[in-house]
């Protein structure tokens, strides 16, 4: 947990976001692999977003004749089984990984914090109520409920989001709660109160900044995960429709010929494990820097 | 300890119960009708009707609650819509596969990740601790199934040593083993990811206690303190984390038999959301459900067995 920051300072909840902020960037310099997880985090980002501009064909483009052809000069990363090229398509299908995983966790995490902060705030039946259902929820295997839930809605990027996000909500209420129940026992809350200030005040202006640093730690973390889950369901055959290009997919059209085509899963394999790995070294070393247990031995 | 025994059995039975509640609405309310789900947009509402009688689904939701409930506890668990057998049966049969790898990708994580977390946590801010931390984290970044299709290319398609596909039935031990390393170890090597981190950071609290420091200064080897006094203490954490993985372990293992194409649950559960066999998909969950609350379970009895200090209260 960051320090709290004193009320007296401002009641302005922008202020107090600026010293949660305050609180990651220097997160980020205790550790410093964080800063390189970043750092690839958005180039992949860019790639993604420059896609258009910068992929070297169009990626539904079929060629018949050029289909399965190992990496060359005109397909650097070779063709696949209707002669797409496949460094286009995995240019273009960073684009389904990352709006799927960024606005899943984005959901997760408003209505996840949501959820912790009223239940650590208001705590007693509420609390146990709520917090029962989310580790009921937490108990399912995330992939098996992920699932279960495009299943029955249809595979369509709306669905794998709503999918994805219901299996993040649970861990975000949870670590929102935990330091809740320790803010809310302080003095500026206290204070707070005695001034009239309504609860939602006090727990949008008050308690959230102070839990915000470890809110957004938690988030890239899952968001690796849901890039992870996004792809899984995609490689099961539960992701968004072809003939769009998504990683997960083309892994599951590469492996159909693996064995004289190794390249069509290999290379969109390679950018699953840069993206999750990119954003778990981003998360982990801000969770080192910011977990007080860790952060003393420093 | 009958205490806290009883009171963890009655929070898992309520957990149980919650649970399977969410199962049956997230299978009765989340498509809005089953019957339509199966049988698609086009079907005549006749066949809808028919289908819904069928599968009970026109009888009071209550009702069908109450059945729903006492099916799972009397083994009921109802008729796979595809090949019409008891759905508890077509679970059964292929359960062993699923468990024997989860098992032995268990024990493989567990003999991989607890040494390779100590060595870590006594080398710490040193060379092997770095590239440990970060083999680890690269580990645990590695989706299940990518990791099998690189194992599968790299160890059955190169080098030709392991089945390309394994039948899951092989007539010796030999066989078996071999059928089983390749998935063992996929599923096994991201396990072991887990564990080496949290046995590193658990390993680096109890490093720091004041009985290591008192035994260290009493001039005991720093081996037999490891063994003797720190190895036992870092355990718990490693328990705890390997019930909380057991959802990732189970994910994991659908993805790794549908690459090895090794019968078990995931591919059951694949082949019955790709046939819309929607008593087959309810039992999955329930046998999911089972699975996890049982492991909860069993995760805090252990506690008592490795950590005689934990208060049965």
């Amino acid at each position: 947990m960051t320090k709290a920051v004193h009320p007296a300072a401002s009641s302005d909840f922008r202020i107090m976001v600026g010293a949660a902020g305050a609180g990651l960037i220097k997160a980020f310099n205790t550790n410093k692999t964080s800063w390189i997880g970043l750092g690839l985090f958005l180039f992949v980002c860019l790639l993604a977003i420059l896609a258009p501009w910068i992929a070297p064909h169009d990626p539904l483009d079929q060629n018949i004749l050029f289909r399965l052809r190992p990496p060359s000069e005109a397909h650097w990363m070779g063709t696949d089984f209707f002669g797409r090229d496949i460094l286009s398509r995995i240019l273009y299908g960073a684009r389904i990984s990352l709006v799927i995983g960024l606005v899943a966790i984005a959901a997760a995490m408003v209505i996840g914090t949501a959820i912790g902060l009223i239940a650590g705030y208001y705590g007693g039946r509420i609390d146990i109520i709520v917090m029962q259902t989310m580790d009921v929820l937490l108990a399912f295997p995330s992939l098996i409920l992920g699932l279960i839930v495009v299943a029955m809605l249809g595979p369509s990027i709306t669905n794998l989001i709503i999918a994805i996000a219901l299996t993040a909500i649970p861990p975000f209420a949870r670590i929102a709660r935990a330091p809740t129940i320790a803010v809310k026992e302080r003095e500026f809350i206290e204070a707070g109160r005695a001034l009239g200030y309504s609860d939602a005040r006090l727990m949008l202006g008050h308690i959230l900044p102070n839990i915000l640093p470890e809110v957004l730690v938690m988030g890239s973390l899952w968001l690796a995960t849901a890039i992870r889950v996004e792809a899984s369901l995609a490689f099961i055959g539960l992701g968004v429709s072809p003939p769009t290009a998504t990683w997960g997919g083309m892994i599951r059209e590469g492996f159909e010929n693996i064995l004289d085509s190794f390249w069509l899963a290999l290379f969109p394999s390679i950018a699953i494990l840069i993206v999750v790995f990119a954003l778990n070294l981003l998360g982990d070393g801000l969770r080192d820097a910011i977990d007080p247990r860790l952060r003393g031995e420093q | 300890m009958t205490g806290f025994v009883l009171k963890r059995m009655g929070f898992a039975v309520i957990t149980l119960f919650s649970v399977l509640t969410l199962v049956f609405f997230i299978v009765r309310v989340l498509p809005g009708d089953p019957a339509m789900v199966i049988l698609g947009d086009q079907a005549s509402q006749a066949a809808i009707e028919s289908l819904r009688t069928r599968l009970g689904l026109d009888r009071p939701i209550t009702l069908q609650y109450v059945d729903f409930m006492r099916g799972v506890f009397v083994g009921d668990w109802g008729v796979s819509m595809v090949s019409g057998r008891p759905v508890i049966q077509e679970i059964a049969k292929v359960l062993p596969a699923t468990l024997e790898l989860t098992f032995a990708a268990l024990i493989l994580g567990a003999a991989v990740g607890i040494p390779l977390g100590v060595w870590s946590a006594v080398s710490r801010n040193t060379p092997p601790d770095y590239v440990i931390r970060l083999a680890s984290l690269l580990g645990l970044s590695f989706p299940a199934f990518v990791s099998a299709v690189l194992l599968l290319l790299a160890f059955s398609i190169t080098l030709r040593w392991f089945p390309v596909m394994s039948s899951g039935h092989g007539e010796t031990l030999v066989d078996r083993l071999r059928d089983l390393a390749l998935p063992a170890i996929n599923l096994g090597l991201i396990m072991a990811a887990y564990i080496t981190r949290v046995s590193r950071s658990a390993m680096l609290e109890v490093l720091n206690q004041d009985y290591v420091r008192t035994a260290k200064a009493k001039g005991i080897a720093f081996g037999q303190i490891l063994i003797r006094h720190c190895l036992r203490n870092t355990l718990i954490p490693v328990v705890t984390v390997v019930g909380l993985y057991l959802g990732i372990l189970i994910g994991n293992s659908v993805l790794t038999e549908i690459v090895f194409n090794r019968p078990g649950l995931g591919r059951l559960i694949v082949g019955a959301l790709n046939q819309r066999d929607y008593t087959m998909l309810q039992g999955m969950m329930v046998i999911y459900t089972l699975m996890v609350v049982g492991v909860n379970l069993l995760t805090d009895l252990t506690y008592g067995l490795i950590d005689p200090r934990i208060k049965y209260s």
